[in-house]
């Protein structure tokens, strides 16, 4: 692999293992391990946990995937100045 | 115009518009009957995606079943939308640099074995065609309720819809079909999603009204819930009673399990360029939050008004709904304290799961059952969680034209599905069976051929899955899940992530995790139903939850298998490089 693209894979990878961090977080985490304790705060008619696992969470998740699109059509640019080819 | 009616005109029209466009749309070539093409604009592509994916479980049983459930249904939206995510950020665009058609083409090609171009065929084959069933019995239920017809008859006449976009058209075909079904659906599910939310909190937005007050109170919405399942002895509705270990394992799986869902993978081949494959996972996420958003307040609105327009209501005074799904067989209800009302709480009304109806009326009209009454709980109602989406309008006392759309609807729902899983299945069989595999000479057009005999077999074949089904609607595709979450997912993931990964710990890996999270499921689902409780899960975790455990199974065996046999040759290596170049 040449020094470019692995360049551009280890940035890459450093984008994808830190959004799925935060997919993880608020998923697993504020959802479900953590849910019981965050329903102490309400907001509104929520409780917060419950709101994380049945609403928050995929608010979250869209964010995300536009988050990785963002960053790597950039990254592709930087590495990439070329659009890639399409067989 | 009665209701009978409009429906017969609005799934009517929207049929129409499914064969006018199969037929603007139908394919010329195995590039368009498998991939559209490639030339799928990335909007389009995310809605038909949504469509794909929002089956007859979504769209009909889902909110039912959150409404029944409460927090503990918040699995099924985290895990059918965190999904999105993995596929987005390590699978879409990888997969659509390779190129190729099929989900086992880039297994088969990966792993340079046409050995696991068969395992990943059968996995694939096997997860499509449960969670087909599901979708051809949703369009039964939904044209015996509002058509009037006997289920049975409702499912062929999907099949035979069906078969005409998906075997004219193919992918082409179903993926502008399906563009379509979306739109049909979506409004369909929104407009009485929005009228409810306005009746009983005033917010027309139905995701905020679920966190509203209640019209002229100063209640919140899902306190007043709380107390509501609380009296009736269910424990209050915004907790859980599932244990947070089981709960974190049916999200995981049904995570993984929608990121290793072939006929939702394949869509991502059908776009031009890998920047667009990124790009339509985010839309398709967004089409699909637009319904997954609105379905837990669907389902909480739904559980308020079902317990109000039924408790202490006589029998005799019923409303119109409660007899028709009676007359269906889909609620029943047993006088068990001789007062002619009825009365809902919590624990099974009936010996026996199901209602087993016998011909005669009794003195209040209802259906006589033939099942012993459950004297354990004062209960008198058996309910099927998958009616709740489809009489919610009625419950809440919406107009015709409302109910209608909703048929139109679920139908759009369930076809849609039942249309990507039918693609899947015939062109692994054409493509990976036929072509790479048995019959490598045949020419374009005999593919072609082959494909379409293949798709309308595999309609056949899911028509008798929904006149025989195995189990109601949303736990047969549960099954899918646990199946794709544990075998396809990972042999993509390691394909694209490992370089070391090699054929015989890709095989093994996917073998084991199919026979472990086949035969848990066939054990505690169809053989020792009996025995289906948390004591006797492994470490609580049930059969639902159990493809994340066999997921992991697949990748601790995969690469330890690897790792005692020899590196993949220097062509894969370079293989995998140029995937991970945009």
């Amino acid at each position: 692999m040449d020094k470019n693209t692995n360049t551009y894979w280890k940035s890459n990878l450093k984008i994808v293992l830190s959004l799925l961090v935060v997919w993880f977080l608020v998923s697993f985490g504020f959802g479900i391990i953590w849910s019981d304790a965050l329903d102490n705060i309400q907001i509104g008619g929520f409780k917060l946990g419950f709101w994380f696992a049945q609403q928050g969470s995929i608010f979250v998740f869209m964010i995300l995937i536009f988050i990785y699109v963002f960053l790597l059509n950039r990254l592709d640019k930087k590495h990439f100045s070329k659009s890639s080819e399409d067989d | 115009m009665e209701t009978q009616t409009l429906t017969y005109l609005f799934v009517g029209a929207s049929f129409a518009l499914y064969i006018g466009i199969a037929f603007w749309s139908r394919a010329k070539s195995t590039n368009d009957f498998y991939v559209a093409g490639k030339g799928v604009n990335p909007i389009a592509n995310g809605m038909a995606t949504a469509a794909d994916w929002m089956s007859a479980a979504s769209f009909i049983s889902m909110a039912g079943l959150i409404a029944f459930l409460g927090k503990d249904g918040s699995v099924y939206l985290m895990g059918w939308t965190g999904g999105y995510v993995l596929l987005a950020l390590l699978l879409a665009p990888y997969l659509r640099k390779f190129g190729q058609y099929t989900v086992p083409d880039f297994i088969g090609t990966r792993y340079y074995s046409n050995t696991a171009r068969l395992v990943a065929v059968i996995c694939l084959i096997f997860v499509s065609f449960t969670y087909i069933a599901g979708q051809m019995r949703g369009v039964g239920i939904v044209f015996s309720r509002f058509l009037e017809v006997d289920i049975d008859l409702g499912v062929i006449i999907g099949m035979i819809i069906v078969f005409f976009y998906a075997v004219m058209g193919g992918m082409k075909g179903i993926t502008y079909t399906q563009v379509a079904q979306y739109c049909v659906m979506i409004f369909a599910y929104l407009v009485p999603a929005i009228f409810i939310s306005i009746l009983i909190t005033g917010n027309p937005v139905p995701q905020l009204g679920f966190g509203d007050t209640l019209v002229g109170s100063s209640t919140f919405l899902l306190d007043k819930l709380d107390q509501v399942t609380t009296d009736l002895g269910f424990g209050a509705y915004t907790e859980n009673t599932k244990t947070n270990i089981d709960i974190f394992c049916i999200t995981a799986a049904l995570m993984f399990g929608t990121a290793g869902l072939p006929h939702v993978i394949v869509r991502f081949f059908t776009v031009p360029k890998v920047s667009d494959a990124r790009k339509s996972a985010g839309y398709a996420l967004i089409f699909i939050a637009l319904l997954y958003t609105t379905a837990p307040a669907v389902a909480a609105f739904a559980r308020i008004n079902f317990v109000d327009s039924i408790q202490n209501v006589e029998y005799s005074a019923a409303p119109d709904w409660f007899k028709n799904w009676e007359n269906i067989g889909l609620i029943a209800w047993q006088d068990k304290n001789n007062d002619q009302s009825i009365q809902y709480s919590s624990g099974n009304a009936l010996e026996g799961v199901r209602p087993d109806y016998s011909d005669r009326r009794g003195t209040n009209g209802e259906r006589i059952l033939n099942n012993r009454p459950n004297d354990n709980n004062a209960n008198e109602i058996y309910i099927d969680r998958d009616i709740m989406v489809l009489a919610n309008p009625e419950i809440a006392k919406l107009p015709g034209w409302v109910i209608a759309l909703v048929a139109a609807g679920g139908l759009a729902a369930a076809l849609s599905t039942a249309a990507g899983l039918l693609l899947v299945i015939s062109s692994s069989v054409s493509h990976d069976l036929l072509k790479k595999t048995f019959m490598p000479r045949i020419n374009e057009k005999q593919e072609l051929l082959f494909a379409r005999i293949a798709s309308a077999v595999a309609i056949v074949i899911a028509g008798l899955f929904g006149i025989y089904p195995p189990a109601f609607v949303a736990q047969v595709v549960a099954f899918a899940f646990g199946l794709a979450a544990s075998t396809i997912f990972p042999a993509l993931l390691m394909g694209i992530f490992s370089k070391r990964l090699n054929k015989e710990g890709a095989i093994t890996g996917m073998i084991f995790g199919l026979i472990f999270t086949s035969s848990y499921i066939i054990y505690f689902k169809f053989i020792n139903t009996s025995l289906n409780f948390s004591e006797n899960w492994l470490l609580g975790i049930s059969p639902e939850g159990i493809g994340f455990v066999g997921m992991l199974i697949n990748f601790a065996i995969a690469f330890s298998v690897s790792s005692i046999t020899s590196n993949p040759p220097r062509e894969i290596n370079e293989m995998v490089e140029n995937i991970r170049k945009p």
